[in-house]
């Protein structure tokens, strides 16, 4: 027991841990959370799912009664203190840029900066480097373009050196061109820094090509949690990011067939080809493979147009919404796909766990 | 020489104490303003209440609750006797005190929409870059009120220059002391010196006239989205 409890403490000395509990009229906050302190970490659920109360809560914004959040043991809330939020090695990003207007563009970097301390992880030439704004520097936040005031908004919270990021919707109230020109930048924070991010969303496609580890949400309460690919291919609980299961793998692009404008991505246990998207070979990728496109078989296919065949094994067997419909979950070496089967076919393969099988992929989408 | 000297001390007496008033509330206002613009206390009405009432109450009212209160038996004369300071009607003093209750709501007004209009958000977003309450409220509440500010200040100092009643019946009619440019008008009037009447009372014309259109003029363009 003893043993147990240490194992406890060790377990919250590292990665966030996060419990709150908040009773509004009308609404009800009740979530206890372990989250990695690497990587980005998305609160996934529609509107009134309580993903954006919790993100306000862990900042600080909003003060849930009954509430713990330590980040790497460093606690910030627990039944005997608060720590206001000024005092949070946090930077925050909000829906709207919501920069300062009498300040310019610099002047809205400086703010936190100057009166933080701790510069270690972010230099300010780093975070204007990084969301690309060195030009914009002299400017009025009116005389900016949406995409831009938002790069600035998150160089603003980068730029306070933050210990854990938390982004509340940024690119929800974007349109969809903005949105394009600023999610590489946010695959870039991810990629060059070592700070935790919490990804508040509720846009499939930015958890899919962002988030590393999943949290969905609803009626304020935590409906599953996992890494993303695990959850997402999960048989007993199907997380659906968008209207169909799939699995998110994340590779590199091995090789480009210029002929026939191809381009072969390698994970651990396989390869796929897929249509060229002019990426260099060696590009790290996320790319997206739907249940609906994955079929199985118990023979080697012969002379098909689906080229991408794979043998692996299955590992689960789901319920898909529809009755007439199951989800099986198989394995490739470390990597696991969704296939979306009816109930017949599996019934006439006789597919059981651990069996050989050949997996066609009909479609391969890059996350971008 | 079209103004007398009597005209020039009102005139001068007159701008010292709207720059006085306007001191003092620019001071005691905007706490206030910003209470009220951001409390969800039960208070906030009543209080707001009370502060607008010198727009509707008639200044002879209002005049004649301060002398009441200043004089030797209400509560403010016993405390300037105590203090040792001289009774505040019919002094510069007094009519200072009541000049800073007649334009109260003048200057809270304007402030406590101008807090509200910058809203919660910024004081947030300052929150997280590690602003204290008192630090956010220095750098981001005041310069984004700004044009609630000058617009206060504007409409505090005219509203005090113009005021009449509450300063005869605090202040009465002392040369040098109280007699500012709207009594003394009246003054000239009262001595059927037209001419003279006319002078300063062209000059109030065309002061007022010039606020206005400063402050019609000046007035920020609403702001561009978020």
């Amino acid at each position: 027991m003893f043993g147990a409890q240490v194992q406890r403490r060790e377990l919250k000395m590292s990665g966030i841990h996060a419990r709150f509990q908040l009773d509004w009229p009308g609404f009800t906050l009740d979530v206890d959370l372990q989250l990695p302190a690497t990587g980005v970490t998305a609160l996934f659920g529609h509107s009134g799912s309580g993903k954006t109360t919790l993100l306000r809560c862990m900042a600080g914004l909003e003060r849930a009664p009954k509430g713990c959040l330590s980040i790497n043991g460093d606690v910030w809330q627990d039944e005997n203190q608060w720590i206001p939020i000024h005092k949070r090695p946090l930077g925050y990003v909000f829906q709207e840029a919501s920069l300062f207007d009498h300040l310019s563009v610099i002047g809205n970097l400086q703010y936190g900066r100057k009166r933080v301390t701790d510069h270690q992880k972010v230099s300010l030439e780093q975070a204007i480097e990084l969301l690309g704004i060195g030009h914009l520097l002299d400017r009025k936040p009116d005389r900016l373009s949406g995409g831009e005031r938002q790069r600035v908004a998150i160089a603003r919270a980068l730029a306070v050196s933050p210990r854990l990021l938390l982004m509340d919707e940024p690119l929800a109230a974007l349109d969809l061109k903005r949105k394009r020109e600023i999610l590489p930048y946010l695959e870039r924070l991810h990629r060059e820094l070592e700070i935790p991010i919490i990804y508040v969303s509720h846009a499939p496609d930015e958890v899919a090509r962002l988030a590393d580890y999943i949290v969905a949400m609803e009626d304020g309460r935590v409906l599953v949690q996992g890494p993303l690919s695990e959850t997402l291919t999960r048989t007993d609980l199907p997380i659906k990011i968008g209207e169909d299961a799939c699995a998110i793998i994340e590779t590199t692009i091995g090789e480009v067939d210029a002929n026939w404008h191809l381009a072969r991505v390698d994970f651990p246990g396989g390869r796929l080809w897929f249509r060229d998207p002019g990426l260099a070979v060696g590009s790290r990728v996320r790319v997206r493979v739907l249940a609906r496109d994955v079929s199985l078989a118990r023979q080697p296919p012969e002379q098909s147009s689906i080229q991408n065949v794979l043998l692996g094994q299955v590992d689960a067997v789901g319920e898909d919404e529809h009755p007439g419909l199951a989800i099986v979950r198989v394995r490739i070496g470390a990597s696991k796909l969704v296939a979306r089967l009816t109930k017949r076919a599996l019934a006439d393969l006789k597919l059981e766990s651990d069996q050989d099988v050949w997996i066609q992929v009909k479609s391969v989408a890059l996350m971008e | 020489m079209l103004l007398s000297d009597g005209d020039l001390q009102a005139i001068w007496l007159t701008v010292r104490l709207a720059s006085i008033v306007t001191l003092i509330l620019l001071l005691m206002g905007t706490p206030i303003a910003w209470w009220l613009a951001r409390t969800k206390s039960r208070w906030k009405g009543p209080i707001g209440a009370v502060v607008a009432l010198p727009l509707v109450l008639p200044p002879s009212v209002l005049g004649f609750y301060l002398l009441l209160a200043m004089g030797p038996r209400g509560l403010v004369g016993q405390l300037t006797h105590a203090l040792g300071i001289e009774a505040l009607p019919f002094t510069f003093g007094g009519l200072v005190v009541a000049s800073v209750f007649y334009s109260l709501p003048f200057m809270v007004q304007p402030l406590q929409n101008a807090f509200e209009s910058v809203g919660d958000r910024p004081l947030e977003v300052a929150a997280t870059l590690r602003a204290t309450p008192i630090d956010a409220f220095f750098t981001v509440a005041v310069p984004l009120a700004a044009p609630g500010f000058l617009t206060a200040s504007i409409l505090t100092f005219a509203h005090t220059v113009g005021e009449f009643g509450v300063v005869l019946m605090i202040g009465g009619n002392i040369p040098g002391v109280t007699r500012v440019a709207s009594v003394q008008i009246y003054d000239h009037v009262e001595a059927l010196e037209y001419s003279h009447a006319h002078h300063l009372s062209g000059i109030m014309l065309v002061f007022s006239f010039l606020v206005l259109l400063a402050l019609y003029v000046w007035r920020p363009s609403p702001k561009k989205g978020a």
